[in-house]
C-alpha cells in the first residue's frame, strides 16, 4: 500500500524553524513505521535523522509523536494508521535534530528518585527470600523501559517541565513496593517535593502511551497513598 | 578540534559485558568511562529473553559439572573446557550477585529464584533435560540490563552516551586508549587510556533474517581485527531456530522450555525423528539444520519456508504469565494469538561465537601461544574465550557477559594499579578523521542502504545454516565487489549533527570486514561442527580439524593460523540428542 509519511524535521544546522516534509513510500499494510522511516532514510533522503536499535519494542529508543500518539515506531503497524501517517518528536525535549531529542533531562530525573536497591543488610550467601506474592506487588513497573513515552505525553509534563513525571514515579514505584528493599522513605521524600508526584492529576494519557502495557497511573497512584498512610 | 579526555580505564559498549566490567574496575577507581554508541539500557542484551544458565538447583537436583559438560558437548567440543569450568562454577555467584543487587527474579513457592528448562541443558550429562534457567518472565536480558544500569548509576560510574567508538590505539602492542565520535555534534574525542576494554557485542546484521538490533554491526570486532588482532573462529555464527518469519524477531526458547513445539505442515512434530531424547530442546544448530531440512523436503508450512512453533496446548496461563513479551510480540506483529494459533517461525542469524580471542582474564591475545596485548581486553560477545566453541548454548551469553564481564573488569582494575599512562601515538585521531572525511566528501555514487541489503541477502543465501565451498567462494567474490563498490558510496547528509548517514556508511564497513572473515574461515574449514556445516564435507573431522582458526588480516591479506583447543574433563565424542 502507498502512504504519505508527513515529518516534522528540523536541523539546527541549516533550519531556523522545523517543517514538515512529506514522502510517499510504499509499504506492506504490516510493516512497523520504523519500516516506512527506514525506507525514507535509505531510498528517499538520507539526511532524516532519528533513534533506533531492536526493532521490536524492547530497548526504548524509537519513541516518538505518531498520529498524535505517543508510540514506539517498531511497535505500530502501518495498517493500523491507514494511508496519512504524521510523525514528530516527543514533546516537551529539546530537539537534536529531526526526531532525535535531547533525553538527559528525562535521565536526570530517573537517578534522582535513586533507581536501584537500597539495602545494607548484608546479603546471605545464596538469594534474599521472596514470596512469589511479594515479587507479583511490583511486578508491572519492572517492565519501563525508559523510552519516555508517558512522561512526554503527560500535561502535567507540558505545563511545567521540570516535574519529574510518570517514568521517574513509575521506576521509584518498582523499589518502593520491593520487600527487599528499604529506600523507600528517601525515595518517598523526593516524590513528596513541589515538582513530584502531587502534580499528576490523573489525566491517564501515560497509561495510553505506554508501549509495554504498564498500568502507570495505577502505579503513581499507589505512591501517593503510601505518602498520605505511609502504609508500605 | 579534537576533545582528550584521560581514564584509568575506558570500556566501549554498555551492555551487560561492559557494564558488569564497569561495576568491577569502579571498586578501585573513579577513573573509569564506558563510552557506547546507545543509552546504556538500549543495549542488545536487554532483549535476552528465556533465562540465564547456573545450576542452583533450586528446583531439583543440579551441579555445575552437568552444566560445563552440555556446554562442552552443546560446542560440538571446541569450547575451551578450562574456561567453560570457571565459567560454569562463576555462573552460580553472579546469578546470586545479580539477585542481590535487585533483580527481580521470579521465585518458587518457597521464595527461591525460579528456573526453567532450556535447550541443550540436561541433568546427569545428557540424561533429561533440567530446569536451570533461572528467569524473570521472559525478558530476563532486560532485567539484567536495567538492573547492572542502576549499579552503575549508584556507583556514580561515569557514561559517555552516543559515542560511537571508531578506532583503537594501540602500538608496540600496548593499547592507549580509542578514538570516538559524538553523534550529538559530530566531533572526534580521543580518549586516553591505561586500559581499555571492547564490549561491543555482535554482527548480526551482516544477515538478511536476524534477531539482532540494527546496531549490531561488529564495531569493535572489525576495528581489532584492523589493527593488527586476530579473530578466533569467525566461521561458527549461531542461527536460532525461532524467528518470527521474515522479521527474524526472537521468540524465546523458553516457549520450548515451558513445553512448546515445532511442527511441519504435516502437523508432525519432527524433532522426534531427529533428536529422540531432547526433542524441541536439542541444540540450537541442531534444531535449525532441521528445520531447514524439513523446508527442504518440502515440509515448510504451505511448502513455504518457514515452520510452526506451537504452543496452543500450554493454556492461556502459562502463555500469558510466563511468556507475555513473545506473546505480545506475535499479537503485535503477525495478529496472531498464540493461546490459540501456531506461530509462523524459521531460522534467524543470532550469536557471533566467534570474534576477538581473549584468555579467562578477559586480556586480548595476540597468537596461538596466549601472548596478552597489554591494557586491551575483550568480553561478551564481541569476544571469544571460547565457552561457546562452535555452538552456543540458550542462557550461557548471559552467563557470558556477566561472569567474563566481572574477570575481565577485575584483571583491568588490577592492571591500571601498576601501569602508567603510555604515551599517545603521533596524530592518534588521524586514521578515523581520515576515514569520516573520505565518507563525507566521496562523490560516488552508490548507496549505503543497497549495498548492504546485497550483502545481508548474499550472505543468508551463501554463508547461514547450509554451506558449501562453491557458495562460499561465490560469496568472497562478492564481497570483494562490493568493498570495491563501497570505496564509491556517496552520503546525502553531510552535516556534523546526529549524522546517523554517516553512521551506518561506517557500520556497513565493518560488517564487509567481518562478513569476509567469516566466509575466508568458513571456507578453510572443510569439516562440519557445530553452526558450521559443509554440505561437502558432513561429518566432523576431529583429527584434523579439533582446533580453533585465528583469522588475521596483513596487508589486505588473510592468513588462518590454528590454535589447540584445551580438554581437560571431556573427551570428545559423537554428539546425540
Amino acid at each position: 500500500m502507498r502512504v504519505v509519511l508527513k515529518i516534522k524535521r528540523f536541523n539546527p544546522e541549516r533550519d531556523r524553524e522545523p517543517y514538515w516534509a512529506e514522502y510517499e513510500v510504499d509499504v506492506e499494510p504490516v510493516d512497523r513505521v520504523l519500516d516506512a522511516l527506514e525506507y525514507v532514510k535509505w531510498h528517499l533522503d538520507g539526511t532524516l535523522a532519528f533513534r533506533r536499535s531492536c526493532a521490536h519494542g524492547i530497548c526504548g529508543s524509537d519513541a516518538m509523536l505518531i498520529n498524535g500518539r505517543n508510540r514506539l515506531a517498531c511497535k505500530v503497524l502501518v495498517k493500523e494508521l491507514g494511508a496519512r501517517i504524521t510523525v514528530e518528536p516527543l514533546r516537551g525535549f529539546p530537539v537534536i535534530k529531526d526526531l532525535v531529542v535531547d533525553m538527559e533531562g528525562f535521565f536526570a530525573k530517573y537517578r534522582a528518585i535513586k533507581p536501584y536497591l537500597i539495602n545494607d543488610e548484608p546479603p546471605p550467601e545464596t538469594e534474599r527470600r521472596q514470596s512469589p506474592e511479594e515479587r507479583a506487588r511490583f511486578d508491572d513497573t519492572t517492565k519501563c523501559i525508559l523510552c519516555a513515552a508517558c512522561t512526554t505525553s503527560c500535561p502535567s509534563f507540558w505545563a511545567n517541565g521540570e516535574y519529574i513525571g510518570p517514568a521517574a514515579i513509575v521506576n521509584a514505584h518498582r523499589f518502593i513496593f520491593d520487600s527487599r528493599d528499604r529506600g523507600a522513605a528517601e525515595r518517598l521524600a523526593v516524590l513528596n517535593a513541589r515538582l513530584g508526584v502531587w502534580r499528576c492529576r490523573t489525566i491517564f494519557n501515560c497509561v495510553e502511551a505506554c508501549p509495554r502495557g504498564i498500568d502507570v497511573t495505577r502505579a503513581i497512584a499507589e505512591v501517593k497513598r503510601a505518602l498520605l498512610f505511609s502504609s508500605l | 578540534m579534537t576533545t582528550v579526555h584521560r581514564y584509568d580505564a575506558v570500556i566501549v559498549g554498555a551492555g551487560g559485558a561492559g557494564l558488569r566490567a564497569a561495576l568491577e574496575v569502579a571498586r578501585v577507581t573513579p577513573r573509569v568511562a564506558v563510552v557506547s554508541k546507545l543509552y546504556p539500557i538500549r543495549s542488545h542484551t536487554g532483549t535476552a529473553q528465556g533465562g540465564i544458565g547456573a545450576a542452583l538447583g533450586n528446583m531439583e537436583e543440579d551441579h555445575w559439572e552437568w552444566h560445563m559438560f552440555d556446554t562442552v558437548k552443546g560446542s560440538d567440543y571446541l569450547a575451551d573446557q578450562d574456561a567453560v569450568e570457571l565459567m560454569c562454577q562463576e555462573a552460580i555467584t553472579c546469578v546470586y550477585e545479580l539477585e542481590h543487587w535487585g533483580l527481580p527474579f521470579d521465585r518458587t513457592p518457597d521464595g527461591k529464584i525460579a528456573q526453567r528448562r532450556f535447550g541443550g541443558h540436561t541433568r546427569n550429562f545428557g540424561e533429561a533435560p533440567v530446569r536451570r534457567a533461572c528467569h524473570a518472565a521472559d525478558r530476563t536480558g532486560h532485567m539484567i540490563l536495567q538492573t547492572l544500569y542502576q549499579q552503575c548509576i549508584k556507583h556514580e560510574v561515569t557514561f559517555f552516551n552516543e559515542f560511537h567508538v571508531l578506532d583503537l590505539l594501540l602500538e608496540d602492542n600496548v593499547c592507549r586508549g580509542v578514538v570516538a565520535l559524538s553523534l550529538a555534534d559530530g566531533e572526534l574525542h580521543l580518549f586516553h587510556a591505561k586500559a581499555v576494554l571492547f564490549a561491543t557485542g555482535g554482527f548480526g546484521r551482516m544477515y538478511k533474517v536476524t534477531s539482532n538490533a540494527r546496531s549490531l554491526t561488529g564495531d569493535g570486532v572489525a576495528i581489532a581485527l584492523r589493527r593488527g588482532i586476530p579473530l578466533e573462529d569467525m566461521e561458527f555464527f549461531q542461527f536460532h531456530p525461532t524467528g518470527i518469519y521474515k522479521l527474524g524477531i526472537l521468540i524465546s526458547e523458553a516457549a520450548r522450555g515451558e513445553g512448546g513445539v515445532l511442527r511441519n505442515r504435516q502437523g508432525e512434530r519432527f524433532m522426534e525423528r531427529y533428536a529422540p531424547t531432547l526433542l524441541d530442546l536439542a541444540p540450537r544448530d541442531i534444531i535449525s539444520r532441521c528445520m531447514y531440512t524439513e523446508i527442504r523436503e518440502g515440509r515448510g508450512i504451505d511448502g513455504k519456508d518457514y515452520l510452526h512453533l506451537d504452543l496452543t496446548h500450554l493454556g492461556r496461563e502459562v502463555i500469558e504469565k510466563k511468556l507475555p513479551d513473545i506473546t505480545d510480540f506475535a499479537r503485535t506483529y503477525l495478529g496472531i494469538d498464540p493461546v490459540r494459533e501456531p506461530i509462523p517461525v524459521q531460522p534467524t542469524a543470532h550469536y557471533a561465537m566467534g570474534g576477538i580471542p581473549t584468555d579467562v582474564r578477559g586480556r586480548v591475545i595476540l597468537d596461538e601461544k596466549n601472548t596478552p596485548v597489554l591494557g586491551f581486553y575483550a568480553a561478551g560477545e564481541c569476544a571469544c574465550v571460547s565457552v561457546h566453541g562452535a555452538n552456543r548454548l540458550g542462557t550461557n551469553s548471559l552467563v557470558d557477559i556477566l561472569v567474563f564481564g566481572k574477570l575481565a573488569g577485575r584483571d583491568m582494575a588490577e592492571y591500571i594499579r601498576g601501569a602508567d599512562f603510555a604515551p599517545l601515538p603521533k596524530d592518534a585521531d588521524g586514521p578515523a578523521r581520515e576515514e569520516c572525511e573520505r565518507l563525507l566528501t566521496s562523490n560516488g555514487s552508490e548507496s549505503v542502504a543497497r549495498l548492504r541489503e546485497t550483502l545481508q541477502r548474499e550472505m543468508m543465501d551463501k554463508a547461514s545454516v547450509f554451506r558449501t565451498q562453491e557458495g562460499l567462494e561465490a560469496m568472497l567474490t562478492t564481497l570483494k565487489e562490493l568493498k570495491d563498490r563501497y570505496r564509491r558510496v556517496r552520503l546525502q547528509d553531510k552535516g556534523k549533527i546526529f549524522n546517523t548517514d554517516l553512521q551506518e556508511a561506517l557500520e556497513l564497513g565493518y560488517l564487509l570486514d567481518l562478513a569476509e572473515v567469516t566466509v575466508v574461515s568458513a571456507l578453510a574449514r572443510r569439516e562440519s561442527r557445530g553452526a558450521h556445516y559443509r554440505e561437502d564435507f558432513p561429518k566432523r573431522n576431529d583429527a584434523e580439524w579439533l582446533k580453533h582458526t585465528l583469522a588475521y588480516r596483513i596487508n589486505g591479506e588473510f592468513e588462518l593460523r590454528y590454535k589447540p583447543v584445551v580438554i581437560t574433563r571431556f573427551q570428545p565424542v559423537e554428539r546425540k540428542y
